[in-house]
């Protein structure tokens, strides 16, 4: 019932859109201002030395490591990550494409008769946009997680990686709940108010049921150990844990760049992912399951591993250490652009800084047509203040991949018709090369005004004034005064 | 030591004050600064926005200005930070080895002023005076890509007659980010707008910061909302003395 970005239009005109929204930057405001404090304060904390020996700095270093590392190693791993999986009992498919992930799971879904499943919290399968090709199918996706029960309901988008509804405040929630869970399952109780406790007790109370009832679970993973064949599900809620283990049949669509090589390769990732995305020293359920076990939890385990850009996005050399991304989220409640527009103008599930990178690293950059130009528009969408670089976990350099798609996104459009911001630059080029031509004071003038007036003045003046033009340029002065050493008044 | 000023594009064309700061606050110091006169600009608007083949020559120009210097010293975090952090990325876009090497010998002697000052100098008094409330506002790729750390804190609280107070939020973008403040212009105004509410609240006379490129977008927010606060360079207060303030 939710919708998807399919059709979005370019940052800039998306931002001038929620920038307008008052309500919106009020809750962001608040919201990522809460969850920075609460990460500050268990990030200080490891810095301080949780064990003695290892500070956050380490800690990141072997995060970092442990995903750099199998990632480099990626055929490899994932051919033992399908072994041991296998070995453990599950069925392991391979998908190339969103489209053909969707196939699998439907398939697998109408092989056992069932005409809806519960969903843990799951990014990859909003990627795919699964929901709505199970609702093609006739098959309903109920989600469980608590901010995605809220986007769902509300028919919307989610706005943010680990809190899909950051953008909605309580009383927001309140009103959906009222409206929409009467209509998919049981009501909200008469006299809800919009107390978080009471609004939680709702979506408990309304989930319950389809918990109970569903045959097909369908989970994402945070991490998958090659050596093991484990799945790993990190979460706050405990719909994760009812997911994977009430129903019968379990199917989990797993990204590629989610695999670790070792069982001890978990340890910096499980310690560094709730300290970065909840501000939580450890987060309250994590689910490890391998394979199938007899007696316990799902008969049935399916393991639909997923590429999906993934490739692309490895084969580029600056662009790939995206791929070690965790999903925590830190770099977009650090981030001062996502504090100020949220997530929807970002055009996609992954928003922020990683999503500015994310989207155009799997999808390709210089592709025609409005969704194109919208892909082209994210690495864009930074002023390149590095705060995200700062808090990643997994330490990746999003300003240096960012300038780099951007050169990318340049590189595209080399060619073609110069656009009239390429002119500028050129001309800019040309005239900054040499400083002997004319005087200098003049030239920079006449490139600055140039590239202004192609990106157009009133995008500066609209809000700002210019500043007032000296007298004459540092180099006249120098030049005049043998730099000061003859200073006289003029 | 030959010093170089590498004055930056923006202070040449629009605050020559800040340029001609620096001269006074090095000659102070004992430092016989050089402004070599083949320079223009260090390229980061041609990086930042994608065009590095465009990059290539400005780079080379760079180079070709300031190599030989055994420092060359820039009032501006974010053109330092260019040259240390983005010049061998152009250089090995260009393919030419012997412009990488040259890049590679350079960019580690650009110094940012403060850290020119507390690192090379190793003067954090520089005796100035300047008697008025100040806040400051530590510019991103001075923070993040260089690390200057507390230097210009330590060189402002060294002061005469400077009462420094702490801006809320301090460390958060102001929003300029070079060609992004007209690319994304309704964000760049969202964040500038928070940050000069933020300066507000302080109750500060001045607003000071080592870039004047944020200081432009922050300044020119403030005149037209006619918010009342004086936008100052670090170098010029560092180099105001009584009789000759800032």
């Amino acid at each position: 019932m939710s919708g998807t970005f399919v059709g979005m239009p370019k940052f800039p005109v998306a931002a001038h859109e929620a920038l307008g929204n008052a309500q919106l930057r009020h809750n962001l405001a608040h919201a990522t201002g809460t969850i920075r404090a609460k990460r500050t304060h268990v990030v200080d904390e490891v810095t301080a030395s949780i064990d003695g020996t290892s500070g956050w700095e380490d800690l990141r270093m072997a995060g970092a490591g442990v995903k750099e590392a199998a990632l480099l190693d990626l055929d490899t791993q994932l051919v033992r990550l399908e072994q041991t999986l296998t070995a453990n009992g599950a069925t392991v498919h391979w998908a190339r494409d969103a489209a053909e992930a969707c196939r699998i799971v439907a398939a697998i879904v109408k092989a056992h008769g069932a005409d809806e499943v519960v969903k843990v919290k799951s990014m990859l399968t909003q990627e795919i946009n699964l929901n709505e090709a199970l609702a093609a199918e006739g098959i309903a996706a109920w989600e469980t997680d608590l901010a995605e029960l809220i986007v769902q309901l509300g028919d919307d988008l989610p706005s943010h990686i680990l809190v899909p509804a950051i953008h909605r405040n309580r009383a927001e929630i309140r009103e959906i709940f009222l409206r929409a869970m009467k209509e998919v399952g049981r009501p909200a109780p008469d006299g809800l108010t919009d107390e978080p406790a009471l609004l939680a007790a709702a979506a408990r109370e309304h989930l319950r049921e389809k918990f109970l009832r569903a045959k097909v679970g369908i989970s994402g993973a945070n991490f998958a150990v090659a050596e093991t064949g484990t799945l790993v599900v990190v979460e706050s809620e405990g719909n994760g844990r009812m997911c994977l283990t009430l129903p019968e049949v379990l199917v989990s669509v797993v990204g590629i760049e989610k695999v670790v090589s070792r069982w001890e390769d978990l340890d910096p990732l499980l310690r560094l992912l709730p300290r970065s995305s909840t501000g939580e020293r450890m987060n309250p359920y994590t689910s490890m399951w391998s394979g199938a076990t007899p007696g316990d939890g799902p008969k049935e385990v399916h393991v639909v591993l997923l590429d999906n850009g993934r490739t692309r996005a490895l084969a580029d050399s600056v662009g790939r250490q995206a791929l070690r991304c965790i999903r925590c989220s830190a770099c977009l409640n650090v981030c001062p652009v996502y504090e100020r527009t949220g997530g929807h103008a970002y055009g996609s599930v992954y928003p922020g800084p990683i999503g500015a990178i994310l989207n155009p690293l799997l999808k390709g950059v210089g592709r025609p047509g409005p969704e194109g130009e919208q892909v082209d528009s994210l690495p864009y969408a930074s002023s390149l203040c590095g705060a995200c670089f700062e808090a990643c976990p997994v330490r990746i350099d999003i300003p240096s991949v960012l300038v780099d798609l951007r050169a990318q996104v340049v590189d595209a459009h080399r060619g073609g018709v110069p656009t009239a911001e390429a002119v500028a630059f050129k001309a800019a080029a040309v005239t900054l090369a040499d400083a002997r031509k004319l005087s200098f004071g003049e030239r920079f003038t006449r490139v600055g005004l140039g590239i202004a007036r192609r990106l157009g003045v009133s995008a500066w003046t609209g809000a700002r004034d210019l500043p007032p033009a000296p007298e004459e340029s540092f180099r006249a002065w120098w030049k005049r005064t043998d730099g000061g050493r003859q200073e006289q008044q003029r | 030591m030959r010093v170089a000023l590498m004055v930056t594009c923006i202070n040449d064309a629009l605050y020559p004050r800040t340029g001609r700061a620096v001269v006074t606050l090095l000659r102070r110091l004992g430092v016989d600064v050089e402004f070599p006169r083949a320079q223009t600009c260090c390229a980061q608007p041609m990086v930042n926005t994608g065009y590095l083949d465009e990059a290539v020559p400005v780079v080379r120009n760079f180079v070709a200005a300031f190599e030989g210097y055994d420092a060359v010293v820039a009032p501006s975090g974010s053109c330092a930070g260019s040259a240390r952090h983005q010049h061998g990325l152009v250089a090995r876009r260009s393919g030419d080895a012997g412009l990488a090497r040259a890049v590679g010998e350079l960019s580690p002697k650009v110094y940012e002023l403060s850290e020119f000052l507390v690192d090379v100098l190793g003067v954090t008094d520089v005796g100035a005076y300047y008697p008025h409330t100040v806040t400051y506002h530590p510019t991103c790729h001075s923070l993040r890509m260089l690390g200057v750390g507390d230097r210009p804190r330590q060189l402002l609280e060294s002061v005469r007659g400077l009462t420094l107070v702490d801006l809320p939020a301090a460390e958060q973008c102001c929003g300029f980010g070079g060609t992004f403040a007209v690319k994304n212009a309704d964000t760049s105004v969202a964040m500038g707008t928070d940050k000069v509410r933020h300066v507000c609240e302080t109750g500060a006379e001045v607003l000071v910061a080592g870039d004047n490129s944020c200081l432009t977008h922050l300044g020119g927010l403030i005149t037209r909302q006619r918010a009342g606060v004086r936008t100052v360079h670090l170098a010029e207060i560092l180099a105001s003395t009584e009789g000759s303030l800032a």
